[in-house]
């Protein structure tokens, strides 16, 4: 496929039909979470879009959001999209290895300069940078060079947005997030455990359709996906307000499908798409499956407390603290009782016992 | 260890989704007959409890037109029960429902047949007729 | 700090501070007054102190007849405050799931729609005494910083629990809660140092009360 092919061309060459493409573009503005009325802007953007470059970088990942990302291919949409773009780079399905890859990597770096995109799944860590390498290269070198020339760089998974399982207590690699070492270029961040894949390819196609930078939050997320929170958009949100709770996963509570806040959702602090996208092309999601939210599109999920306390609970241990602070309670007051008695039996007995004589005299 | 299947079932319609959905189709087609407006509806952009879905579209239930599109994949267009009320469903070659709208308008565009691929019919069919001639 | 970092944070180390700060405190002066000790009374005993004292515990929780013709308002907006904040408090599920964890026991509670009326009632009470402290030219008189920073810090988690539970406000639901969390922990860190001790030391000046009469063979 030729780089300088449109999308638009590149469709038609395949012999999709007008039909097709508008489909294409139905399926893709639901991807993207855009009104249907968009459709026609999309259609537009998405004719003239040019294949962009793609070099995807993977550190200390488990390969979870790679999987998840080829897993669950619809040939149609996804597929599409990862054939229009041009995936340069990528360990996992890249066939070529060693000196071979990385001489690929170079060369798509230098043919694209300041316009390639660089997606970036996993963590960095900074505690050593010989714990993770690839070809010899440190992940923190590697990041730092091939982020020159990117025109933005995505990362993808709760580990390169926000450090992930390495980072939680105590962190023993010293792992940090992309943004963390990279300041001067737009960043993306997918988080999740792993990220809905529609939301990954949603993101991509945005770049295809408008050639920007999706709105984000304060998280650095796509407001598209990550505007809500689960709470929000949650279908079991009547129960919530209403106070039915699960007690247990089995109970009659469960079975009615009651809200799973005592089982330790932390669905009113965890925003993603989960609630409305869903999981497996729109199959369910893990509250619909009967499990509570972990929060994994969330910075430090895994320190937020256990995934089976509630979020009213502390994250920390409180009955230690307390049983402390009581018992170094008892023995100040003690000891300042002791100290107020003693003073009040000093003040007895400076007291001096004055008579009428007294009085009088030295008038 | 007890290996039963739980099965979930709604609660007795606590998440009402369904009535304020019909609606919204209500509106819509009140908006189609005084101004001509089409309105499209993302069904997989909102929350529905399980079974909320399959309750609202047996209430559309099926009209008079069914059609079935190859397209990138086969998509089903169905007139509901209701006149201007269509059901469209887009799957991949692989049968994965790709997207799920609720159109109320005259016609959904895709049935329509577009300039472009009239112009490539044409194409073909004046080539064609070319060589039956030689 | 992110939104994020400060919900953890005020889960985390914030309580954990606020905890040790509330009940060092409360420990020590609950300590201190009890290291006082109590004048022994010389007289022959002519009935139970013990009995007159856990008596007068309970029997107080009865407004006695001339207080409450003389002070209607006070008594009826206290006790619709104290109860509601009591019910609240106690009786909310995510706050019964907290109390559970540091503590390890549970109990009952509540339906939520009836937390979150009681909610509005014990905020309107509590708007109505500020005012009529600040009405009542006596009141005003005697009215020192004290008693409006304890008024305060006992509002603002009642409205910051309400605001979160129901999402409302400018900023994002976590941080409403963060905010609501914060409140909790800054009632925590003042509340030893202030008249909100009476919420510990009130049942100990009943029985003492109680008790002095008791020993005299009297109702207190």
């Amino acid at each position: 496929m030729s780089k300088d092919e449109t999308l638009g061309e590149a469709l038609r060459r395949q012999g999709i039909s007008r039909r097709g493409f508008l489909k294409f573009c139905a399926a893709t503005a639901s991807l993207m979470a855009l009104p249907p009325g968009m459709v026609p802007a999309i259609a537009a953007a998405l004719e003239k879009a040019r294949r962009p470059s793609v070099i995807w970088l993977s550190f200390q990942e488990c390969t979870g959001c790679t999987e998840s990302l080829t897993r669950s291919h619809s040939p149609t949409v996804e597929g599409l999209i990862f054939d229009t773009i041009s995936l340069d780079y990528h360990h996992t399905l890249q066939a070529a290895s060693g000196t071979a890859a990385e001489a690929a990597r170079e060369a798509a770096m230098e043919e694209n300069y300041g316009k390639y995109i660089l997606v970036v799944d996993g963590s960095i860590p900074l505690g050593n940078p010989g714990f993770s390498t690839i070809a010899g290269i440190s992940n923190k070198n590697m990041l730092l060079d091939t982020a020159k020339g990117a025109a933005a760089i995505i990362s993808v998974g709760t580990c390169a947005a926000y450090g992930g399982i390495p980072h939680a207590k105590p962190n023993p690699t010293g792992a940090v997030p992309v943004s963390e070492l990279i300041k001067d270029k737009p960043i993306i961040n997918i988080p999740g455990c792993p990220p809905i894949p529609v939301v990954i390819t949603g993101v991509l196609a945005h770049f295809l359709t408008f050639g920007t930078i999706p709105e984000l939050d304060e998280l650095g997320r796509p407001m598209a996906f990550y505007g809500n929170s689960i709470h929000d958009r949650c279908y079991r949100r009547p129960f919530y307000d209403k106070g039915l709770f699960a007690e247990t996963f089995d109970d009659e509570g469960a079975k009615k499908g009651w809200c799973l806040y005592k089982l330790g959702c932390k669905g009113p602090t965890t925003y993603n798409a989960c609630a409305t996208t869903k999981w497996n092309e729109g199959t369910s999601f893990p509250i619909e499956a009967g499990h509570p939210c972990l929060g994994c599109s969330q910075p430090d999920f895994w320190d937020g407390g256990g995934f089976y306390k509630a979020l009213s609970m502390p994250t920390e241990d409180i009955t230690r603290t307390a049983v402390y602070a009581v018992g170094a309670g008892a023995a100040a007051g003690v000891a300042l009782g002791a100290l107020n008695r003693a003073k009040k039996k000093r003040i007895e007995k400076a007291h001096e016992k004055v008579t009428i004589n007294d009085l009088e005299k030295g008038d | 260890m007890d290996t039963e299947l739980l099965k979930v079932e709604s609660g007795e319609d606590l998440t009402h989704n369904v009535q304020p959905l019909l609606h919204e189709i209500r509106h819509a087609l009140v908006k189609l007959l005084d101004d001509g407006g089409n309105t499209v509806i993302d069904l997989r952009s909102l929350p529905l409890a399980p079974g909320e879905e399959q309750k609202l579209l047996d209430k559309l239930g099926q009209g008079e037109v069914y059609a079935r599109l190859h397209a990138l994949g086969p998509s089903e267009i169905v007139e509901t029960r209701y006149p201007g009320v269509w059901v469209v469903v887009h799957f991949n070659y692989d049968n994965e429902v790709i997207g799920k709208f609720i159109e109320v308008c005259d016609m959904p565009r895709l049935l329509c047949s577009q300039q472009e691929d009239i112009r490539q019919g044409l194409e073909q069919l004046q080539t064609q007729l070319v060589w039956c001639n030689e | 700090m992110s939104e994020a970092e400060l919900l953890l944070w005020v889960r985390g180390p914030a309580l954990q501070i606020a905890t040790a700060i509330f009940l060092l405190g409360v420990v020590v002066r609950l300590a201190e007054i009890l290291m006082l000790g109590r004048k022994k009374d010389l007289a022959e005993a002519r009935g139970s102190a013990v009995a007159g004292g856990l008596r007068t515990i309970f029997s107080r929780f009865v407004p006695d007849r001339g207080t409450l013709q003389r002070s209607t308002f006070n008594v009826v907006a206290g006790y619709i405050f104290h109860i509601g904040f009591f019910v609240v408090l106690f009786l909310f599920t995510p706050h019964i799931l907290l109390f559970q964890d540091v503590l390890n026991v549970s109990w009952p509670s509540l339906p939520t729609p009836m937390v979150d009326a009681t909610t509005i009632v014990t905020i309107i009470a509590l708007l109505a005494v500020l005012a009529h402290r600040l009405q009542n030219p006596v009141m005003r008189f005697l009215s020192g910083f004290q008693d409006y920073l304890v008024w305060l810090v006992t509002i603002l988690p009642l409205v910051t629990g309400y605001l979160a539970f129901h999402r409302i406000g400018a900023v994002p639901p976590p941080t409403l809660i963060a905010i609501h969390i914060l409140s909790v922990e800054l009632l925590m860190v003042i509340f030893p140092f202030t008249k909100l001790m009476h919420a510990f030391t009130f049942f100990m000046a009943r029985y003492y009360n109680g008790a002095i009469s008791g020993y005299r063979g009297v109702n207190s």
